[in-house]
């Protein structure tokens, strides 16, 4: 079965879908992700949907579900290029998929996804400086 | 069906086509409706001319129904005649009265000849003029209404403008009562700019809606959460006093940032985008600052 | 109403609910929807077959392009030979699910379209008929 690639960048993980996904390559998607974030320790995940011609409730829950499973590995989706007609009917549908962050393009999303990082190492940076103290 | 009195028919219609067409053409251009001006004397004579024209064909084939096949071509050229008058802004009357003018003209003809035969054919072909009258009123009236629904949606278009108030901020200042075809437009325009414009970050003005009901509070927070899942935030601005009121009282929670005027959320949107207005110099002292 | 152009697609597997979504995107596109329209109907579509799918054990789509008077608009009829649905009323609300989802399937396609008709009876089966104007 064809699988959607997942690409590492630094400390973050980019996904861009551009198939009509059926659900199974969706189910895929989380898992492979899941995966992926805790062999890496990615901070970040980016989903690129700018080319996904439709979000129904399946996808919606998909990325609902990644976002929230890369909460817990404490790491940040940022879900990124959702089309006007797309959202127009997402929010039609009920889902406001209020626990995702999202930004216009990918690099507004990975400037968010950066700001995430070096958070995290001011935080180590500190986290260091108060041992050694 | 083609009969003797049929062939006599047109062949008087067809002698005397000049002297209907004179004096079809000169009550087009008497009278409370003139007709010239706005068309071509030139024009109207080709008009009235294809019309004879197509009127013998379609009796020559022995039809006496407006509504017959045979009379197509003819219904198809009054219809092509009235749709124009309605874009050239003719009244109804004068649409109508363009082929009604024809009616004496040919009735006189008939009768002219003295020939009772012919002249019982009057009657019938009256009334089929009377018909197609009614036919160009029925695509005039259609070609009106295609005429109001296109400028209700030019005026919807043109009446829900998106600025851009800086880079990466845009700004829909809302003018006049909401329905929710004109918001549907609205929420579509605003989500194409952000997209177009790269915004993060859209001002929406309601300082111009006399009235928010629970619907259009609705489609409000609509466009405000598909906006969100793009990756960008909205700012509601000048919600009246009395707005404010209506929605708490018909239990409308606005759960959105709001501020009261358009002034206020722009300062809050260049904060956001790590922006500052600053004073470039300080202001001239007035008299009462004076020490 | 009369029907210009009739679609019947089967429901049997995820694929088959791709299927689905292409076919009614291009049939939208045909008679002029707008934009958002499509959006709207493509995942009302998407909604209701993956329903067909799951919870009727498969079934058929029907796609017809259909007239009335001037207007032109798309109707979609989904029909399983599946177990039914015993509530309808519980069903059509928003966050009802059997099937692990997020429940908004039905009560979803009915916001996204202008009509909507289900027909369900226990043991029998289920068919959905929604339509999008222009």
């Amino acid at each position: 079965m064809d699988r959607i690639p997942i690409l590492k960048l630094g400390g973050a993980l980019i996904v861009t879908i551009q198939v009509d996904m059926h659900d199974r390559l969706a189910l895929a998607l989380e898992e492979d992700l899941t995966a992926k974030i805790a062999s890496t320790g990615a901070r970040g995940v980016l989903i690129d949907i700018s080319a996904l011609e439709i979000v129904d409730s399946f996808i919606g829950r998909m990325l609902d579900n990644i976002a929230a499973v890369s909460r817990v590995l404490d790491a940040d989706t940022v879900v990124v290029g959702m089309r006007p007609a797309v959202a127009i009917t997402l929010v039609e549908l009920g889902l406001e998929l209020t626990g995702i962050k999202t930004a216009l393009n990918i690099e507004r999303g990975m400037a968010l996804i950066r700001s995430r990082l070096d958070e995290s190492k001011d935080e180590a940076r500190s986290a260091r400086a108060r041992r050694e103290d | 069906m083609v009969t003797d009195s049929s062939d006599a028919l047109l062949s008087v219609l067809a002698k005397e086509e000049p002297r209907i067409l004179r004096s079809w053409l000169e009550s087009l251009n008497a009278g409370d409706s003139p007709q010239t001006g706005r068309i071509r004397d030139a024009e109207l004579r080709t008009q009235a001319q294809a019309m004879l024209q197509h009127l013998r064909d379609a009796l020559g084939s022995g039809a006496s129904d407006a509504k017959s096949e045979a009379f197509a071509p003819l219904r198809d050229m009054l219809g092509d005649i009235s749709r124009s008058r309605a874009l050239q802004g003719f009244t109804p009357a004068e649409t109508a009265h363009f082929i009604l003018a024809a009616k004496d003209p040919i009735v006189e003809a008939l009768n002219g000849t003295g020939d009772p035969s012919l002249a019982a054919r009057a009657w019938p072909i009256s009334r089929l003029l009377d018909q197609l009258s009614l036919h160009t009123m029925e695509v005039f009236l259609a070609s009106r209404e295609e005429v109001i629904g296109r400028q209700g949606q030019e005026i919807a278009e043109l009446s829900t403008p998106v600025v851009q108030l800086w880079d990466g901020i845009l700004a829909l200042p809302l003018i006049g009562t909401l329905d929710s075809s004109r918001t549907s437009v609205v929420m579509e325009n605003l989500l194409q700019a952000i997209v177009d414009e790269e915004a993060e970050i859209a001002i929406i003005d309601i300082t111009g809606v006399p009235t928010v009901d629970t619907l259009v509070a609705q489609h409000l927070l609509k466009t405000i959460a598909a906006a969100r899942l793009m990756g960008a935030d909205c700012i509601v601005s000048g919600i009246r006093p009395q707005i404010a009121q209506t929605m708490v009282h018909l239990g409308v929670e606005l759960n959105v940032v709001s501020k009261a005027t358009l002034a206020d959320a722009f300062a809050l949107a260049l904060r956001r985008t790590g922006r500052a207005v600053v004073r470039a110099k300080a202001p001239a002292p007035t008299g009462e600052d004076r020490t | 109403m009369p029907v210009a152009k009739t679609d019947r697609l089967p429901i049997r597997s995820g694929e088959d609910v791709v299927r689905v979504r292409q076919t009614v995107r291009t049939r939208a596109i045909e008679i002029g929807l707008s934009l958002v329209d499509q959006t709207k109907i493509v995942t009302a579509a998407s909604e209701l077959a993956r329903n067909t799918l799951d919870y009727g054990g498969g079934g058929e789509a029907r796609v017809e392009v259909v007239h009335e008077g001037a207007r032109r608009g798309v109707r979609l009829t989904f029909e399983d030979q599946g177990p039914g649905i015993p509530d309808l009323a519980k069903a059509l609300a928003d966050h009802f699910t059997t099937g692990g989802g997020l429940g908004l399937g039905l009560g979803g396609a009915k916001r996204l379209s202008n009509e909507f008709h289900i027909e369900s009876t226990v043991g029998v089966g289920t068919r959905v008929t929604i339509a999008r104007w222009k």
